[in-house]
């Protein structure tokens, strides 16, 4: 058991850290959530990827850098140590691409990858419907087979910056009156420009507007665009879900880095004895999870794949990150309260956090029947 | 970096749980509780045999160590059998002794120690308890403040804890001085990490036993285990100590007195509230003496505040200046 990084990794890390010392923006970008942000982190994801920072893990034909899982998690820590700007991409780099690397064609991959790693097109999830949301597999948008493709009709919600996104993922009905919801399903790429797609923009809790819903009116979609084999959507879907709970999604890097901006925080303040437990459990969750993540690294490195373990991940940096950042606030008090601030930002983000990417009463299910092995329940 | 338990820990592991399992360790406990430690002291030659006790000790003195992750391996299972007797303080009373400038009195306390022929406890500091003093043949006693090592020549009465398996005791002033200054600091660091473990150990048993009870109880018509409620509640214990394992044993590779501080309230809070739910969930029959698994909420409890209560392993962590690499 060792936590010692290789001096090819150290050098790789010195090699991150002095380019984004180089390009990290001076002033924050505007909020990814408006419409002006959006186009400015785009711009960003260019930036990256001129000089193959954008996908570092991905192989170098389509991107990236082959760097491998130990790197990736190096170049995490350094990105977000150096205060880089959110990542507009992160819904096709962690959700689509590794569903493409597992289940798409040579095709597809060739022909999606190398404009997602630039930021040239902006992937949205389509996963949710209005009235389906936990309970996913009951989803009721339809895919119909016509010459050479499908027609997609329906409607989609709660997808994540696809106000201004370009392309969008989701699962569709294809086989409709199965024996099981989770039988029948298609998983498919859409344009969200085609026509028949109608992209309302919502508000969400601040107000920002690039949450959308979409409603699909016979929309195109050629065969090649699917992935997978039809009818077998669920499973697609499902195997790549972990990515999205699991460490992908929240690298250690980002917690460590925010823990140590609260600790910078509270010791500004005149080191505050009312927050010191809170402060204390913040920078040890951040160690909680790096470590944790290691060895998860370590047994996805030995051929083990991240199974029902990702959820355990999703409960506690879900959770982990509310109560760094309701600590941020409660230490900045009245100032606390302005909506303009980085924590503030912050914290309104992760009040999602338990929501998204399969609620934690969800989680907490999988926890209970698949590692702790208790009896399925009413649903 | 490879942040996994090899082969040879894992095989370790097991033969300790096994050879645990088969030495019916409730009953031990319960015997140790009354002051009987001959079933006691046979469990802990066994552990000696299975060279528990040469982990922290150096070549130099008969020992293997020094081998923090075996030692973080070993403790989780002695947790998890809810082992008495003062096992920490025995590896605790190792690190110091092999730790001081003269090596005279390590070399005549050691060995009997690595061999499980005595056992040791420790009191960190002036008027603190010193766990199973009328146990241990070897008993230490710190003066931080004077700096200096002690061996005690007897101890007070016992007094109970409320894990009726840990006998508190005072030692007796005055003694032998073994060392003038003693590393105080870097034992610790073994003490919280081996408490850790094995409150670690602790909280898995409590969330095994509980997972095994709720499958098998009934209550209207359907296994307890089936009810949304109490599975989240275990789901969060399952959280809460699979987070823990990795700062133990994280601790174990840098023996950073940080990380250790941070392995151990993580692992003695996760315990602790395992132990909560594990009473719970259980009903009445968890609040009775009879049932073993008040063997483990008590020691849940106790562990939580022995060798550095909450606040002070916090206090030790924010002392750390958050990230180190
Ligand atoms: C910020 C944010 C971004 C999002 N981005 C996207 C996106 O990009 N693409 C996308 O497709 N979706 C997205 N979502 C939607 C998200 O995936 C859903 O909100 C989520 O799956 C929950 O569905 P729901 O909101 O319909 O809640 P419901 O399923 O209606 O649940 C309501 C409440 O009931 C609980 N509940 C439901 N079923 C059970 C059960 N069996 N046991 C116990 N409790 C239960 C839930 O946990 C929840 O607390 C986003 C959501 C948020 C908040």
């Amino acid at each position: 058991m060792d936590l010692a990084r290789s001096p090819a990794d150290e050098a790789f890390r010195a090699e991150a850290r002095a380019w984004l010392r180089a390009h990290v923006p001076s002033e924050p970008l505007p909020s990814l959530e408006t419409e002006e942000g959006f186009a400015a982190h785009r711009a960003w994801e260019a930036e990256l990827a001129a000089d193959r920072w954008s996908v570092v893990h991905w192989p170098t034909a389509y991107g990236g850098r082959d760097a491998g899982l130990p790197r990736w998690l190096v170049f995490e820590e350094e990105y977000y140590a150096a205060g880089a700007p959110g990542r507009v991409g992160q819904n096709g780099v962690n959700l689509l691409a590794p569903t493409l690397f597992d289940h798409g064609t040579e095709e597809q991959r060739a022909r999606v990858l190398p404009p997602m790693a630039c930021g040239e097109v902006v992937w949205a999830q389509a996963w949710s419907e209005p009235e389906a949301g936990s309970d996913l597999a009951s989803l009721t948008s339809r895919a119909v087979r016509t010459a050479g493709g499908w027609l997609l009709t329906g409607q989609k919600t709660w997808s994540s910056r696809a106000a201004f996104a370009d392309r969008a993922f989701g699962l569709f009905r294809s086989e409709p009156g199965t024996a099981r919801p989770h039988q029948g399903l298609t998983y498919l790429m859409f344009d969200l420009r085609a026509p028949g797609v109608t992209v309302r923009p919502i508000g969400r809790l601040d107000g920002r507007p690039a949450f959308a819903e979409l409603f699909l009116d016979d929309v195109f979609v050629p065969d090649e665009d699917v992935i997978g084999a039809p009818g077998q959507g669920w499973r697609v879907a499902m195997s790549t879900a972990g990515n999205e709970r699991g460490l992908t999604l929240r690298s250690p890097g980002r917690f460590l880095a925010a823990a140590d901006r609260l600790l910078g925080l509270w010791q500004e303040r005149g080191s505050p004895a009312s927050a010191r437990d809170a402060v204390a459990d913040a920078l040890i969750g951040a160690r909680a999870y790096e470590l944790f993540t290691h060895a998860a690294a370590s047994r996805f490195l030995q051929g083990t794949p991240i199974g029902p373990e990702a959820s355990l991940n999703k409960v506690f940096w879900s959770e982990y990150d509310i109560a760094l950042h309701e600590t941020a606030l409660d230490l900045l008090g009245e100032e606390g309260e302005a909506a303009d601030t980085g924590w503030s930002e912050g914290y309104v983000f992760s009040l999602a956090g338990p929501i998204y990417a399969g609620t934690n009463e969800i989680q907490r299910d999988i926890i209970a029947e698949r590692l702790l092995g208790l009896p399925k329940g009413r649903r | 970096m490879r942040f996994l338990l090899d082969t040879e820990q894992r095989a370790f592991a097991e033969s300790l749980d096994a050879m645990l399992t088969a030495a019916g360790t409730p009953a031990v406990a319960r015997a140790w509780g009354r002051g009987e430690h001959a079933v006691g002291r046979a469990v802990w030659a066994r552990l000696a045999e299975a060279g528990v006790f040469a982990l922290a000790a150096p070549e130099a003195y008969e020992g293997v160590g020094p081998l923090p992750v075996e030692l973080a391996v070993a403790f989780v299972e002695l947790g998890r059998h809810a082992v008495p007797g003062p096992l920490v303080e025995t590896v605790t009373a190792t690190v110091l002794l092999a730790g001081l400038d003269d090596p005279g009195p390590a070399e005549r306390l050691l060995p009997a120690l690595v061999s499980g022929k005595a056992m040791a406890t420790v009191a960190p500091a002036p008027g603190s308890y010193a766990l199973d003093g009328d146990a241990a043949e070897t008993r230490l006693s710190l003066d931080p403040a004077a700096g200096g090592l002690r061996l005690a020549p007897g101890h007070g009465p016992v007094r109970p804890s409320l894990d009726p398996a840990r006998r508190l005791t005072h030692l007796s002033p005055g003694g032998e001085l073994l060392a003038p200054h003693a590393p105080l600091p870097h034992a610790l660091t073994w003490a919280r990490l081996a408490v850790a473990a094995q409150a670690l150990g602790v909280g898995l048993s409590l969330l095994d036993r509980t997972v095994a009870y709720v499958r098998q109880r009934k209550q209207f018509g359907v296994s307890v285990g089936s009810f949304q409620a109490v599975k989240h509640r275990l789901a969060d214990a399952k959280v809460a100590l699979e987070f823990a394992r990795p700062l133990v044993f994280g601790a174990a590779v840098t023996l950073d007195p940080v990380d250790a501080a941070a392995a151990k309230v993580t692992a003695c809070e996760a315990a602790y509230t395992t132990a909560r739910t594990a009473l719970q969930l259980h009903g009445a029959i968890g609040y009775t003496a009879e049932y073993d698994l008040s063997l483990w909420l008590t020691k849940a409890r106790a562990l939580r505040t022995a060798w550095g209560a909450p606040a002070e392993c916090r206090d030790m962590v924010l002392s750390g200046g958050g990230r180190r690499r």
